[in-house]
């Protein structure tokens, strides 16, 4: 008997001590900012999706592509000068958030709308939106449905815990029309079972949409219905109250809309170092400290580029010209061209 | 003069002692462990800036689910609402599942003592497969296999009254608009029928009466339960007022279909083991017995083996039925709104992920301690009452 009672009381004086260090390093607290984390491993944790073409995507070589994995890439060049000192892990909607807060992922990058709840009561911090998106509705091309009205009765495929599925009751709430939501916890499924004839229509954000399209059997027997049902601003997410890790994600998003605005370029990169333009030559760190008041290298935006392109560069490979999809510019072009992408001065 | 026993034993050799003491160290251990996790919890909240309130469950839950027992209206009602209906669903699921998974179970069981080489090779098969391949992966089969339906425009029509289509099974429904008043004949009709029973057994064996009258007598009351349900209960067939759609009768969509197959198939499978087990631990000679009595095999099961299994049939039956409600969460692979999807959804749109995660676990604890305190019930009314 006695025995059994040392060695409980052993143990329980061993694992004590231990969980009370394991709470306490966990957390980001006490000026213990993410950025020194991620330094001090070498190598950048980012939460992606992995399923959507164009945005990130897990090829059968195992390698990512698509506009938000270089985004993680981009943060991870801006910091090792390395755009492969990324691991990448595959979230879905409903896990997300957790991963983010219980630290298993440094940033997300993987079409998060940008909402007003998740800012402040879930605790998240939004980077500048790297894709203006609306959500729209897909259909089988001969299934006669025209518009939200044609639902009465219907199936509609969508994802759990999107704002998706927000917009979806409230669209048709405002309309009146009866309709049978069927929500998946993944994307995988919810895609397979629209393709099966489970549901009439399948909604997400259009560009989502139109990247899974391609993936279907036949894509041709699908469109999309000319309704955009809702704004949804897509951009990398980190943890709320770590502003020194928050501002290192903000400002390499900035970065790459910027060096698009100074008309910077991986291939003009040399000689553009070479310019007399004092903007130039502090966006690339040559000139003035803006990186190293960041606690990043100085020269931060100019390993960006080097190492992935300006936004521009990244929008034509992932979704643009140079891609299967082809996706306009439209909203997620420059300011000056008519968009929405506007970088606050880097002075 | 002091004696041995008098004598003091050092407090460090003392057995009494550090029994005490050693279940104080581990209950303060408990505690601490507890507390910190508690402390730590509440201190990363405060960080983040969320405190630990159970307001947002008044707040409008916003999001629609595809079916609910109860009216369920996502631009009126709250989280709490949507959690209960989730809850009405994860029941539905359990108690249909229960009763199909102990009548799968039971004669699965049986049917490895058939006499029948063919059932018994099959129930064999079926066990041995179902038993060795992981419960998510059924549960994908079948609704792969639903999905394989025809679309609802071109559904399956079973003389009309029975339609299959990718959207689910739709089967008549009693409509009457006085169905309780008929539930509550169909009632007084079963006990009736019981108590006829007794007493016909009761004058064949006390009296040596052939029962013929009575037995007579209980056909009409069988009579009169099958009119009651085929005429009383006003069945109303689904219809199809135009194509894509199907009003009235009762939808069994095909998430909750493949859902209650995946759930009944496999834990089926163990029940029969469970059964095969017990009807095992009877000892043989009670066969020979039953059989010496000039009973047919049959009625050696029914009337001799089966009644005596029980008693080790139960316990192991009651886990059984406790892990096919805690294996109903699974249905977020098939996208049924059971309680855990819907919950899950609900931490996911609020971020209030403990709270949420907390009344999961409460509930799904309540649901199985009222199952084990059942079963613990007719566990006791069939053990060996010794006096």
């Amino acid at each position: 008997m006695h025995k059994w009672s040392s060695l409980l009381l052993a143990v329980t004086l061993l694992v004590a001590p231990l969980s009370a260090c394991g709470s306490s390093s966990d957390t980001t607290s006490g000026g213990n900012s993410r950025l020194d984390v991620v330094k001090g491993r070498g190598e950048l944790v980012c939460g992606v999706d992995g399923s959507i073409p164009g945005f990130s995507y897990l090829d059968e070589n195992g390698e990512y592509s698509g506009l938000d994995v270089d985004i993680c890439r981009a943060v991870a060049a801006a910091l090792f000068d390395d755009p492969n000192a990324v691991q990448f892990r595959n979230l879905d909607s409903t896990e997300r958030f957790e991963a983010l807060k219980g630290g298993e992922v440094d940033m997300l990058s993987r079409n998060t709308t940008w909402t007003i709840s998740r800012d402040t009561a879930i605790g998240m911090e939004f980077a500048p939106t790297t894709f203006y998106d609306g959500q729209g509705m897909m259909v089988r091309t001969d299934s006669n449905i025209q518009s939200l009205e044609d639902f009465e009765g219907k199936s509609i495929c969508v994802e759990a815990g999107t704002t998706t599925e927000l917009n979806l009751t409230d669209n048709m709430r405002e309309l009146g029309v009866n309709f049978e939501p069927v929500t998946y916890q993944q994307a995988d499924p919810a895609y397979a079972a629209y393709a099966e004839g489970r549901c009439q229509g399948m909604t997400s954000d259009k560009s989502q949409l139109i990247a899974r399209r391609s993936t279907l059997p036949n894509p041709d027997d699908h469109i999309l219905l000319d309704i955009t049902m809702s704004k949804e601003p897509l951009g990398p997410v980190t943890v709320d109250n770590d502003s020194a890790w928050f501002d290192t994600v903000k400002w390499v998003t900035y970065a790459l809309v910027e060096a698009e605005e100074l008309g910077i370029t991986q291939e003009n990169l040399a000689e553009m170092k070479e310019s007399q333009d004092p903007t130039i030559r502090r966006f690339l760190g040559i000139e003035g400290t803006l990186g190293e008041d960041m606690g990043l290298p100085n020269d931060f935006a100019a390993r960006v580029v080097n190492h992935i392109g300006n936004y521009g560069e990244v929008y034509d490979r992932n979704l643009g010209a140079d891609s299967q999809f082809n996706l306009e510019r439209g909203l997620n072009d420059l300011w000056k061209n008519g968009g929405l992408l506007y970088s606050p001065p880097f002075r | 003069m002091m004696t041995d026993q008098e004598q003091k034993i050092p407090l460090w050799r003392d057995d009494r002692f550090w029994r005490i003491a050693g279940q104080v160290i581990v209950v303060i251990g408990v505690i601490a462990f507890f507390g910190i996790l508690g402390s730590n919890l509440v201190r990363n909240l405060q960080q983040a800036g969320i405190g630990f309130s159970f307001e947002f469950l008044g707040n409008n839950a916003s999001f629609a689910i595809s079916e609910s027992v109860i009216p369920y209206n996502p631009s009126l009602d709250s989280y709490s609402r949507v959690l209960m209906a989730g809850l009405l669903n994860t029941l539905r699921i359990a108690i249909s599942g229960i009763i199909l998974t102990t009548i799968v179970g039971i004669f699965a069981g049986i049917a490895q003592f058939s006499d029948n080489w063919l059932l018994r090779k099959l129930s064999v098969i079926y066990i041995e497969i179902v038993r060795n391949t992981p419960l998510l992966l059924q549960l994908l089969f079948w609704y792969a296999m639903f999905l394989q339906l025809p679309s609802v425009e071109e559904k399956f029509d079973l003389a009309g009254i029975i339609f299959l289509s990718k959207r689910g099974i739709n089967l008549p429904f009693p409509a009457s608009p006085q169905i309780w008043l008929w539930l509550a004949a169909l009632v007084v009709t079963a006990i009736a029928a019981f108590f006829l029973w007794q007493w016909r057994t009761k004058i064949i064996v006390e009296q040596g009466q052939s029962g013929q009258p009575q037995l007579i007598t209980l056909w009409l009351t069988v009579i009169t339960a099958i009119l009651i349900i085929v005429f009383g209960f006003g069945w109303q067939a689904p219809q199809s007022p135009e194509p894509g759609t199907i009003e009235t009768g009762l939808r069994l969509s095909i998430e909750f279909t493949s859902l209650l197959m995946g759930l009944v198939f496999y834990t089926g499978a163990f029940i029969a083991e469970i059964v095969r087990a017990g009807i095992q631990s009877v000892p043989k000679g009670q066969w020979e017995a039953a059989r010496s009595l000039g009973l047919k095999s049959g009625l050696v099961m029914r009337l001799v083996v089966f009644p005596q299994a029980l008693r080790v049939i139960i316990p192991p039956l009651n886990s059984q039925y406790l892990n096919l409600v805690k294996n109903s969460s699974l249905a977020i692979a098939v996208a049924y709104p059971d309680l855990y999807n819907v919950a899950n959804t609900t931490f996911n749109q609020t971020g209030r992920v403990i709270q949420v995660i907390l009344i999961i676990m409460i509930t799904y604890l309540l649901l199985n301690l009222i199952i084990s305190l059942l079963m613990n019930l007719l566990n006791i009314s069939v053990q060996l009452k010794e006096r």
